[in-house]
């Protein structure tokens, strides 16, 4: 590929994503910049729920502009991270955050791969000692089983 | 024994994906359970689409059960529910208010005209701000609101025949057994 054709592709990919990521955010007043990165920052962390693999920073749907004006007129009262999340998960449950809170509902998803983690570490110490014990070498003869 | 293992293991996988194929076509992964069943309505207040100057609010509505359906005349699957709600509205037995979500306000006029109107009311939310409050976030949704003003039951997605047999019409039967 000639120097020239890829300084253009390189070029093509750079507007493009400025062209994506610059639609999806829409010009809002912010009174400075840390109110901003504080926006982005918190929509970030919410979840589009009509795009549901997409953040609500960085969705075009409709309504995640919608609900992007929500944050922002929230944030304008005054109000909290903790109590705009707070607002939204009483309206979209805890689905809308894209960090699920430990609760009743979510225990095995926080602690499932801990016990995997415990359950295997149990079977590789039984195997072992039990091994040991026979007297059989750890590693098994080969026997042509080469995958 | 150890020989059987991996079939074993293969057989736990397999059983894994059947399970996750029956789930994923039984339910709607996309739903998002409403934290607000049994809760309150939100109070609102939203103009009438045939007289903008009257607007319909909670507190008016108080005092007996009612339907309130989210559509659009922009919306794909309101217009699949439709003919299902044009049959069985006036089953029923209460008012079905027709919530006119993020929409041009003739557009839903003239969808109106041209599909049929099944509503007693239709209210008008064209900044879709009220929507928020009631987590709405897609249309066609449903809700049945009781005489105090609780949300009972909801829908996400189309009214089917099936649905309104078998989910909505015993919900609205338990809430005439709770009212004397």
């Amino acid at each position: 590929m000639s120097k020239a054709l890829r300084a253009w592709l390189v070029f093509m990919l750079i507007a493009f994503t400025a062209a994506v990521s610059a639609q999806a955010i829409d010009p809002l007043p912010f009174r400075d910049h840390a109110e901003e990165l504080r926006f982005q920052h918190l929509t970030s962390e919410l979840r589009c729920l009509v795009c549901q693999d997409e953040n609500l920073a960085d969705s075009n749907a409709d309504f995640a502009r919608d609900l992007r004006h929500k944050v922002f007129e929230l944030m304008q009262q005054g109000k909290t991270d903790a109590q705009i999340k707070q607002y939204l998960v009483d309206r979209y449950s805890d689905f809308v955050l894209y960090d699920p809170p430990l609760n009743i509902h979510t225990w095995l998803l926080w602690f499932g791969p801990l016990l995997i983690l415990i359950a295997g570490g149990f079977t590789v110490g039984y195997t072992i000692r039990k091994r040991s014990r026979v007297g059989t070498p750890a590693a098994p003869t080969d026997n042509g089983d080469d995958w | 024994m150890s020989r059987l293992l991996p079939f074993f293991g293969f057989v736990l996988l397999a059983a894994l994906l059947a399970f996750g194929i029956w789930w994923n076509s039984s339910h709607d992964p996309t739903a998002v359970p409403s934290p607000l069943i049994n809760k309150p309505a939100p109070s609102f207040a939203l103009p009438r689409l045939d007289q903008p100057t009257h607007s319909v609010s909670k507190e008016s509505m108080l005092g007996k059960p009612y339907l309130v359906n989210v559509f659009a005349s922009w919306c794909f699957a309101c217009g699949e529910e439709h003919p299902v709600l044009m049959a069985e509205s006036r089953s029923l037995g209460i008012p079905v208010i027709g919530y006119d979500y993020k929409d041009d306000p003739n557009d839903a006029k003239a969808w109106l005209a041209q599909h049929g109107n099944p509503y007693d009311t239709v209210i008008t939310d064209e900044s879709g701000h009220t929507a928020i409050d009631f987590g709405v976030y897609g249309a066609p949704e449903t809700f049945l609101i009781d005489g105090k003003g609780v949300i009972r039951y909801k829908r996400i997605g189309p009214l089917t025949p099936d649905v309104i047999t078998q989910q909505l019409k015993p919900a609205i039967a338990t809430l005439e057994k709770e009212a004397p």
